[in-house]
């Protein structure tokens, strides 16, 4: 063996022991890391790191009601795309009681008919919506929003006020009927 | 595979060695390609001289004076500006765009650039890359922060692969065949060759936490776009890409940098890439707890249709085109699989009765456009030619009255070519010719 070889092998070992809690055996092929990503915390990630998770991991602190969701509809504009009161206009209904059901496999998805995880409707609002200026909602006003189409959807009580607890417990009326088509490959 | 007649036919009585119904002539006569092959006399005409006498020659005004200048971005000839995309939104309506590649114009398998299609859900960000960085965080070790310029300093690695919308082909879900071309068919899927770095390298960086499952992958594009993708794809082959066939990405495709996750689902290989996050469980983002989740026939839905399976369809000729006169073709067309490497290609001229392999271009690679051929003569009656891939891991492309029976079709007959009544697609697509020479598209 060359020294070279051995010296690598050596550096290989040290780097399995050093990294053995982690699933870190440098796969770029040069032994050792490259090394050249700048350190960066969490806290400096925040601006960005808005991903809700089913379970609820990550929404922010506040709350809303459905009476204020239902004003902040046509204050920010989201009636012109999706109708007075959600009920539909150039970019479909967000309240609606349309079925699934009997539509055939081009059916139309509504948030009521298809969606699965009440958490989906909080991320996509606060990520993407309103579509000509997106990440301009206050966490409080998304929980609004929110609240509103669950409540026009009567998925929840005109009354019960969504937060970090109650919106990850709220049941979507589709969530049991899906089929996971690669369960290999997770 | 006892259905699938390679030989028979009319055979060497014939001028031509036809190997299935409807006039498909060995491939053998195209393997050889300039190469004399033994046993390759039998056929006959297809090298022969068939055309009417040609008239003398003469120079061309254009070859007696000085060309134009040489530009220092090539354009393509003024004869060629037909060869386009169509746009679904060209006015940029507030809605999603997309635009679609005309693979009846083209040929071999790189989709140039600027004719690869493209989804955009909020428009083309316009991103200075000395500004951009890609944070990859949640469950690591140490949280790191890539510039474009630390990245470019990487090992770099270089793969050819498709890259295909979920919604490709949505249009053959209708229950009667659309009467549109290939572009319109099938124009959300393209092939290029990518060069960057390796996820696995750059998570080896990081230091990923064994109960780490799932990474969330976003966008810094307005929508910021994510999408939760598996661990296990990541270390298998995904790839930060930074070019495109040989040039850093076109704005459309993710400038300055994207995911690439080789043979799957478009939409998961987040273009603008900023932000991956390790984490012990999907974030069922709006893309893949709505749009991406197939409808089946019962209204249960498919969850996360990760990988786009095997799939043909010929190119030429294909819809719109017409068939002149009765003689010889060329049948050719562009087969591919999220599994693996494609390993035969059979072709019908007689809607599915019998079936001949078609000549395969290579080198054939795991998850890329392969183009096959299979040479054609054409007697001036009805026919109808439809393709049939396999790959190397013995999926084979399904017969569509198979796929529908599992994954249904419509109830109504689809009229809006750029909707999507559903997604991932992969069975048959047929061309019928009638005694006119006339294309159409047809269910078999
Ligand atoms: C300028 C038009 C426009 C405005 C204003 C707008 N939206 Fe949207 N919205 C869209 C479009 C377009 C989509 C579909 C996006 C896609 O398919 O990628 C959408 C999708 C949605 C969806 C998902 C609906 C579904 O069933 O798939 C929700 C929820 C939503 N918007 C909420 C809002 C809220 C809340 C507001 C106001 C804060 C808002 N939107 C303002 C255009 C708009």
């Amino acid at each position: 063996m060359s020294t070279f070889k051995a010296l690598s092998l050596v550096a290989l070992m040290a780097l399995g022991a050093a990294g053995a809690a982690f699933a870190a055996d440098a796969k770029n092929g040069l032994g050792a890391p490259v090394g050249l990503g700048d350190k960066i915390t969490e806290t400096d990630i925040k601006a960005w790191d808005i991903t809700i998770l089913p379970d609820g991991t990550n929404l922010p602190p506040g709350s809303g009601t459905a009476a204020v969701g239902a004003k902040l509809f046509g204050e920010k504009g989201c009636n012109q795309c999706h109708g007075d009161g959600a009920l539909g206009g150039r970019n479909g209904a967000l309240i609606t009681d349309q079925p699934l059901k009997g539509g055939g496999i081009e059916a139309n998805k509504t948030v009521k008919n298809f969606w699965a995880y009440s958490t989906t409707l909080y991320d996509y609002i606060r990520r993407a919506m309103p579509w000509p200026a997106p990440r301009t909602l206050s966490n409080e006003e998304v929980y609004s929003l929110v609240a509103f189409i669950l409540a026009g959807n009567k998925i929840i009580d005109e009354k019960t006020v969504m937060d970090a607890r109650s919106l990850p417990q709220v049941k979507m009326p589709n969530r049991d009927n899906f089929i996971i088509k690669f369960p290999d490959k997770i | 595979m006892g259905i699938f007649r390679t030989r028979g036919g009319v055979g060497r009585s014939s001028p031509d060695e036809f190997v299935a119904g409807n006039g498909l002539l060995h491939r053998r006569a195209l393997l050889g390609r300039g190469i004399a092959l033994a046993g390759a006399a039998g056929i006959g005409s297809v090298g022969g001289v068939n055309g009417a006498a040609a008239e003398p020659v003469q120079d061309a005004e254009w070859s007696g004076h000085q060309g134009s200048n040489v530009m220092e971005y090539g354009t393509r000839s003024r004869f060629e500006k037909d060869t386009l995309r169509i746009l679904s939104n060209p006015k940029g309506e507030a809605r999603t765009q997309h635009a679609r590649t005309p693979h009846h114009k083209l040929n071999g398998t790189i989709t140039p650039n600027p004719l690869h299609f493209t989804i955009l859900h909020n428009g083309i960000p316009d991103i200075d890359p000395a500004q951009h960085k890609l944070v990859i965080h949640g469950m690591v070790k140490q949280p790191l922060a890539f510039t474009l310029e630390k990245l470019l300093r990487y090992p770099m690695v270089s793969r050819t692969t498709f890259v295909e919308c979920g919604g490709n082909s949505a249009p053959l879900f209708s229950n009667e065949p659309v009467q549109a071309t290939l572009q319109h068919l099938h124009g959300l899927v393209s092939n290029a060759e990518w060069t960057g770095v390796l996820l696995s390298t750059l998570l080896d960086e990081v230091g990923v936490d064994p109960k780490a499952v799932w990474m969330l992958a976003e966008g810094a594009d307005t929508a910021a776009l994510t999408r939760s993708v598996p661990l296990k794809k990541a270390w298998d082959d995904a790839m930060i890409a930074l070019y495109q066939n040989g040039e850093p990405l076109m704005p459309e495709q993710g400038y300055p940098m994207r995911l690439v996750l080789p043979g799957w689902e478009g939409n998961m290989q987040t273009k603008y890439v900023r932000r991956i996050k390790l984490v012990d469980q999907p974030a069922m983002t709006y893309y893949e707890a709505r749009n991406y989740s197939p409808v089946l026939p019962d209204y249960t839905a498919y969850k996360f249709y990760f990988v786009n399976e095997v799939k043909s369809f010929i190119t030429s000729p294909s819809f719109g085109m017409g068939l002149k006169e009765p003689g010889y073709y060329e049948i050719s067309g562009i087969a591919y699989s999220g599994s693996g490497r494609i390993e035969r290609v059979m072709v019908s001229a007689d809607g599915g009765k019998t079936w001949a392999d078609a000549a395969i271009q290579g080198p054939t690679m795991h998850k890329a456009f392969t183009r096959f051929h299979i040479p054609w003569r054409w007697d001036g009656s009805p026919a109808i030619l439809t393709s049939r891939a396999v790959d190397d891991g013995g999926n084979i492309q399904p017969l569509r009255a198979d796929f529908v029976k599992a994954r249904g079709e419509t109830l109504k007959p689809v009229t809006n070519t750029f909707g999507f009544p559903n997604q991932h697609y992969n069975s048959l697509t047929s061309w019928g010719i009638d005694a006119k020479g006339e294309i159409k598209h047809v269910y078999v």
